[in-house]
């Protein structure tokens, strides 16, 4: 009983949780400020990544295949390798105002970089999804092929992966915490500093709290949005 | 009726042949529409019978042949395709309303995107239209909440926004419970009366005879046999179409 009572104590001790939470806060609201940030840039570049992977025609073989490569590259490095690549690439390359950005921006790209991969697959599952005789529609009556995707394909699309890319936006929230390693003062390193001087875990536990208390308002919205979608769906079938 | 609709041609088709990959679905077909003409395609399913109307407004190409739709070649590959969609209407078997959008909504895309139509004007006249099928009380309800023979109609009113110089309709009543096939079938009436140039597939014959004034018989293919309805429907020269409209009898016996 010992042991776990110490440990409890590392964890959970009043007093610490007490004294870490304001240091963590102040880290948390970087944390918030990247997610909010990176999220938006990534619904729309991955959106913008989507559409040129779905470009018809020989012509635009190139740029599908540029769009591919960068879907398969950013999938498959591990966002702590993006992360010192930017964190640490850009500002050595020394190339005038991009290598003298701040670590938070630094650490906005990073996740821009990588989520924008998962979320175009998203976006593609979503726009593959929408029947081809919905584009034969539109296309018959005169509009054109980027009309069609802009009113009739797009908005179909982007109801149909709300669900998977809010899923995506949770993981992002909490990657928020792995560009620490570029330097950047954020809830898990600032509790990470305050751990170290105070002797205990409690820092920790306080920035697990932040992160989970705003991925569940998020979670639950997904759910809802599924159940709505299911309950329309049931009551299209009668 | 009205064989003195007859003008000049306003589709020509001439020896136009198309493959799948190895299969050959049309196989030189010649047809000719002239303006305010309807022309009903028959014949099995399979035939080439959609396929030939997906050419005609370019949803698909064809490999051999030609076809001139209002004086315009559309197969030389110098075809302004969204200009031309804009003068010919197509309405499918499975509707292909926008499910995300009021039906309102659906009628005036086309007018307010690819015309340019201010909104209020596209607006007005969509529920001119809707008001025609007796449908405006629909406006702003989405498709779903429409029975399979409404959304149809909205549909055809959809591609008549556009104020189309043809109608290609492709078996339209095919997806639609028996007793709604009339108000479709009585709105394409209309339309044939007020003039409108069209192409049907259709395997409504009954409605074939009445509304045609030229019916083509599809076979593997190729137009095995035209004419008036009446020649068709009482004299078939051909064995494949006497064959093909016995057993359309016969389903319909049973059904």
């Amino acid at each position: 009983m010992h042991a776990l009572q110490q440990v409890l104590h590392a964890f959970f001790n009043p007093h610490s949780l007490t004294l870490a939470m304001p240091d963590v806060w102040a880290g948390f609201q970087i944390n918030l400020k990247m997610m909010v940030i990176a999220e938006s840039l990534v619904l729309v570049l991955a959106l913008g990544l989507a559409l040129v992977r779905g470009l018809p025609g020989p012509g635009a073989k190139p740029l599908r295949i540029l769009a591919i490569a960068y879907t398969d590259f950013f999938r498959g490095t591990p966002i702590i390798i993006v992360a010192f690549f930017v964190g640490f690439g850009i500002p050595g390359l020394e190339i005038g105002y991009i290598s003298q950005l701040s670590f938070v921006t630094y650490g906005v790209i990073t996740l821009t970089l990588v989520y924008t991969a998962y979320v175009t697959e998203v976006y593609r599952a979503g726009i593959e999804s929408v029947h081809p005789s919905q584009r034969a529609a539109a296309r018959s009556l005169g509009l054109s092929y980027g009309q069609a995707m802009r009113y009739v394909v797009v908005p179909q699309a982007v109801r149909r992966v709300i669900p998977p890319l809010l899923n995506d936006f949770i993981g992002l929230q909490k990657d928020t915490a792995i560009v620490s390693v570029i330097g950047v003062a954020e809830a898990a390193s600032l509790s990470q500093q305050f751990s170290t001087q105070n002797g205990d875990f409690a820092s920790f536990i306080i920035a697990a709290m932040f992160f989970i208390l705003i991925t569940i308002p998020l979670a639950r919205f997904t759910d809802h949005l599924v159940a709505e979608r299911e309950r329309r769906e049931r009551a299209a079938a009668f | 009726m009205n064989a003195d609709r007859n003008g000049s041609p306003f589709v020509e088709v001439r020896q136009v042949s198309k493959w799948f990959g190895d299969l050959q679905v049309l196989n030189q077909i010649d047809l000719e529409v002239g303006e305010h003409q309807v022309v009903c395609l028959i014949g099995a399913s399979g035939s080439g019978k959609s396929t030939l109307l997906r050419c005609l407004n370019l949803l698909e190409h064809v490999q051999e042949g030609e076809i001139v739709v209002d004086g315009q070649p559309l197969t030389n590959g110098k075809v302004d395709v969204n200009a031309l969609r804009r003068k010919i209407g197509i309405v499918f078997q499975a509707y292909n309303l926008f499910p995300h959008m009021t039906v309102l909504q659906n009628v005036t895309l086309a007018p307010r995107k690819a015309r340019n139509v201010p909104r209020d004007e596209a607006e007005w006249a969509a529920r001119a239209l809707l008001t025609r099928i007796g449908l405006e009380a629909k406006a702003d309800e989405y498709p779903d909440r429409l029975s399979g023979g409404q959304q149809q109609r909205v549909a055809i009113v959809r591609a008549l926004a556009m104020d189309p110089k043809l109608m290609l309709l492709d078996e339209i009543t095919s997806a639609l419970d028996p007793q709604l096939v009339a108000d479709v079938l009585s709105l394409v009436r209309e339309l044939a009366e007020s003039g409108m140039t069209m192409i049907l597939a259709t395997h409504e014959m009954g409605f074939a005879r009445e509304v045609a004034d030229k019916v083509c018989f599809l076979d593997g293919g190729t137009i095995r046999e035209e004419g008036p309805p009446d020649q068709i429907f009482t004299q078939p020269q051909e064995p494949r179409t006497r064959e093909f409209l016995a057993r359309v009898l016969e389903a319909e016996k049973l059904a």
